[in-house]
């Protein structure tokens, strides 16, 4: 190949179409389709008595109304429970159409098809539901203190407690020279892709086939659920996922309600049929995250060393738990970082509330537990008063310890172990990018300046490329061009791009000679999907693997057609030469026509591959443990995830007066092994920071006592606009390859917002002298907590025990 | 329980005349289709995307009469007459990405595309007023639209990159 393009910065093959406004996103298809639109809950818990449908009825224009007594069969049933665990022993879903009672404002409860969108939203406001109200549930303390229950068979709320542990903790820690408590929280955010969610379907009556599009993360799952629910066999099922405006977790849930009921509509009524999510359904009928109690009891030595960390943690899962207990097992095993406390033991309880579901946000628990692990280094420093790098770094794994068991089993049931890393170097590099040790006398600067500024440090270790598998797809056609297929979906993160530049440098063709196609079931079957930042390494694993067979296939016919030996022959821009033999060379293009033997000729070039002028006659035309054509399909399933890692500074400016938080530098250190494309995992960080600004500064679902969420609209969730974000994120890299996959590469997607929350609140905790236990924190927030701090000299919560 | 509201007869059609970059259309539309859903669903112009209508976001923002504006916050018959820019109207001669579209690619400036078309035509109408933007003037620019992916570091590069570009600094 004449350029590499792995490692290089190459512009992406997406924006083309997307810059034209020619993408295809979900709500741009289907032009004929009739709309649905969704009678919702408008309380947060009560019983239905009845659903009164008889005025939809009168509205031209609709074509069908359903509810929970037009569901038959496996629709009939709760939506599955889709990752089972042993500790979920009280797990809830809840029904496409809401059965006979609902348990957060926003819950499907009936759904109309009409012509247009209009038609349906005036329809669906005709429904009337009579409801016999319940008290509701709100916020985790109310689901600890238990008054109420959201789900009557469900003692104390608590879907789920589960206990992971290395040792006697707290034995470790009363044993130590120094003990600290903290009492940590975290408020609930979410994902807010700016495209929401949507579904189209289509019955194909003519060849009794089943066409799905979806915004999901995961085609192959939807089909399945759709297979499953419908009655219908897999292989008549469809599901492709178009160009998708964002993800960021929450649209790896499925099924969503719609998700199933649209294509049961465009079966019952033979006509297309679309649901297109407004940003309001958005708020109140996807899922949220974050929101997290934290209880950290910590022993450790003069050094600030750990000896002993305790962790309980209370999560707050929402009024069904669909996605299982993923979220509070990362939190509670992705908490220890790149640290190595001796002995941990975590314990969660995942409780019910009666809001939003809870499911994977970006991140998935890390920013939690992140948050929990940081905030505890920043108070042993304090306790000791030492620097907080300092007592980082006493805790560190050291790069000579790889791979590392934690001892705890990750999210994905397999042991935690840790494959590499390189924690000091990367102390070393983001201390030289923020300034850490200069610091001290920019602070003395502002402040004779009258300024108050603080700085702030976060470390993660993000465990990504989750399996079980996924699987390419490549053919060369006798064009030349090569077709490549992957199952997981895409939602922006330029697989289209990366994984032509593997298959460019694996196979040895053109990068413009590749084409990808992510999420469409009819081109791959098989796959799992895009969360956990798992796209990278587990489809580019598995696309390397595939280009390789590919590879030896060519080689195979070329060295037959050139009459050489294997070994002398290279493939370069798609042409295999034989080294040292100029002009001795067949074009892939020709290697492909000559993968099947023709009876027919259709071209010029097909002519070649025609019997009476390919192979030898007495051999047959494809030999045993061969199969036509220049294609393969290979797929990669790791023994365990691969641990990327980061660390992240912060300096921020408070105002004395008003308390805003202005963010002077922030820089990032990243290591996610060998880089495919840096311009594209740079994008990944910018966002994730800009996302972990959200979350730290402004993001939070504001739920009143009846369980309304006051701020469900983008005037008053506060989503970041470029005026909130940092002006510049610096970003270094470190690249410690993985040794798990062929690439050696690690996950991006989520690492920009894992340690924004911690990196904040350790930053203002600086500046201020105040320490902060509650995140988000606003300037109101903050203000508050001077008037409360002013008067006392005690920190807030971390209070310092058998200091000897 | 809250009474239905009352359904009118079908929505009475009104015409309107839209001039969409550059062709005149002529549409028969009920009075409360917003000019968003008339773009994407009555002319297929599906380039313009919708992310909350609430006028927030900006994903919908085109151009009308010169101006950016929220299509989601405006009814399609009060367009009559007007002459609109989507992002489909923002390529060159010879179907050539225009300078704002390419600035992007060359920047970076977009990940799942979705905000995309309201920046680029925010962007176009802006460096029209102010060709060439500080820094701070760029992020001034785009300050009242949302992106959810890129963190806007490199929109805001893409914004003086596409200054550069107007002005014929194309191989810089």
């Amino acid at each position: 190949m004449t350029t590499k393009a792995f490692g290089a910065r190459v512009a992406r093959v997406e924006d083309e179409r997307f810059l034209r406004g020619r993408g295809r996103y979900l709500d741009d298809l289907a032009a004929d389709a009739l709309h649905v639109a969704l009678h919702r809950s408008p309380h947060a818990h009560a019983r239905i008595t009845d659903i009164d449908v008889e005025a939809v009825l009168d509205v031209d224009g609709v074509v069908a109304v359903y509810t929970y007594e037009d569901l038959t069969g496996a629709m009939a049933d709760p939506l599955p429970l889709l990752i089972p665990h042993p500790d979920l022993t009280h797990g809830r879903t809840q029904y496409a159409l809401a059965k006979d009672q609902v348990n957060y404002v926003g819950e499907a409860i009936a759904m109309v098809v009409a012509v247009d969108r209009y038609v349906a939203e005036d329809a669906a406001a005709r429904i009337v539901v009579s409801y016999e109200f319940l008290p509701p549930v709100v916020g985790l303390d109310a689901a600890r203190a238990a008054d109420h229950l959201v789900h009557d068979d469900v003692p104390g709320n608590l879907a789920a407690t589960s206990t992971q542990a290395t040792g006697d903790a707290m034995a470790a820690i009363s044993r130590a020279p120094h003990r600290l408590a903290l009492d940590l929280d975290i408020e609930r955010s979410a994902c807010t892709p700016l495209e929401g969610r949507g579904t189209v379907a289509k019955w194909d009556t003519d060849n009794g086939r089943l066409e799905v599009w979806s915004s999901t993360q995961t085609s192959t799952g939807v089909r399945a659920a759709v297979a499953a629910k419908l009655g219908l066999d897999l292989s008549v099922v469809d599901v492709i996922t178009p160009d998708v405006g964002g993800g960021f977790g929450v649209k790896v849930v499925h099924p969503w309600p719609e998700e199933v009921l649209v294509p049961m509509a465009a079966m019952a009524l033979g006509r297309p049929v679309k649901f297109t999510e407004d940003r309001r359904e958005h708020f109140i009928s996807a899922a949220h995250e974050r929101a997290q109690q934290q209880h950290v009891e910590v022993g450790f030595d003069d050094d600030g060393r750990i000896l002993g960390l305790d962790v309980e943690i209370w999560h707050d899962n929402g009024a069904y738990i669909p996605y299982g207990l993923i979220v509070p097992i990362i939190t509670t095993t992705q908490l220890l970082g790149p640290y190595k406390p001796p002995v941990y033991k975590a314990t969660f309880h995942s409780l019910y509330t009666n809001t939003v579901i809870v499911t994977p946000y970006r991140g998935a628990g890390r920013p939690q537990g992140v948050y929990a692990m940081e905030r505890t280094m920043d108070a042993i420093a304090a306790a000791l008063g030492k620097d907080r790098a300092e007592v980082r770094a006493a805790n560190f794994i050291q790069p000579d310890e790889f791979p590392y068991d934690q001892g705890l089993i990750f999210q994905d049931g397999k042991p935690l172990i840790y494959d590499s890393g390189d924690f000091p170097q990367m102390l070393d590099k983001v201390k030289a990018l923020v300034g850490w040790d200069e610091f001290a006398a920019f602070r003395d600067e502002m402040r004779a300046e009258g300024r108050r500024v603080g700085i702030g440090l976060a470390c993660y270790v993000e465990g990504t490329g989750v399996g079980p598998y996924e699987g390419g797809h490549i053919q060369v056609e006798t064009t030349g061009k090569v077709k490549v297929s992957t199952g997981l979906t895409t939602q922006g993160q330029g697989h289209q791009t990366v994984f032509a530049q593997i298959v460019a440098d694996e196979l040895g063709v053109r990068f413009e000679d590749v084409e990808v196609v992510t999420g469409d079931t009819r081109r791959m079957p098989y796959a799992v999907g895009t969360y956990a930042s798992r796209a990278a390494v587990m489809s580019g694993s598995a696309i390397a693997l595939t280009a390789r067979s590919v590879r030896r296939k060519a080689l195979e016919l070329a060295a037959e057609a050139l009459e050489a030996n294997v070994d002398d022959l290279e493939i370069r821009d798609g042409v295999v030469e034989v080294r040292g033999a100029p002009g001795a060379q067949i074009s892939l293009g020709t290697l492909a026509v000559l993968s099947n033997p023709l009876r027919y000729a259709f071209d010029e070039a097909s002519k070649a591959a025609t019997q009476f002028s390919v192979g030898d006659p007495d051999k047959v035309p494809v030999p045993e443990g061969t199969s036509p054509g220049l294609e393969s399909r290979d797929f990669y399933s790791p023994p365990r995830s691969t641990f990327a890692s980061g660390m992240h500074a912060v300096i921020v400016e408070t105002d004395p007066d008003t308390a805003e938080i202005r963010i002077l530098k922030y820089a990032v250190v990243h290591d996610c092994g060998r880089l495919i494309n840096p311009m594209i995992v740079e994008g990944q960080i910018h966002g994730g920071v800009a996302q972990g600004v959200g979350g730290a500064l402004y993001e939070r679902m504001v739920y009143d006592e009846h369980g309304q969420l006051l701020n469900a609209s983008f005037m008053d969730f506060l989503m970041p606009y470029v005026t909130e974000v940092p002006e510049t994120i610096d970003v270094d890299h470190l690249e410690t390859p993985s040794p798990l996959n062929p690439l050696g590469i690690k996950g991006a997607g989520e690492a920009g917002v894992i340690p924004s929350a911690a990196v904040f609140a350790s930053a203002i905790e600086d500046a201020e002298g105040i320490v902060i236990t509650r995140m988000p924190i606003s300037p109101s927030e903050l203000y508050d907590l001077r008037r409360t701090h002013a008067g006392s000299d005690e920190a807030a919560v971390a209070a310092v025990e058998g200091d000897s | 329980m809250t009474t239905p509201p009352q359904v009118s007869a079908p929505d009475a059609l009104h015409a309107v005349s839209l001039i969409v970059n550059g062709t005149a259309y002529a549409l028969e539309i009920p009075a409360r289709r917003l000019l968003s859903d008339a773009l994407r669903h009555d002319l297929g112009l599906t380039g313009t995307h919708v992310g909350c209508e609430h006028g927030v976001c900006g994903a919908c923002t085109i151009l009308v009469d010169g101006q950016p504006m929220r299509s989601c916050l405006l009814l399609a018959v009060s367009m009559d007459g007007a002459e609109l820019t989507t992002v489909e109207g923002l390529t060159e001669e010879g179907d050539r990405l225009g300078p704002v579209q390419q600035a992007f690619q060359d920047c970076h400036g977009l990940q799942c595309g979705f905000c995309t078309p309201g920046f680029l035509t925010t962007i176009t109408a802006g460096l029209r007023d102010d060709p060439d933007p500080t820094p701070e003037a760029a992020r001034e620019m785009i300050a009242g639209n949302l992106c959810r992916c890129t963190g806007y570091q490199n929109i805001v590069k893409s914004v003086l990159r596409a200054a550069e570009l107007q002005r014929g600094g194309g191989d810089a």
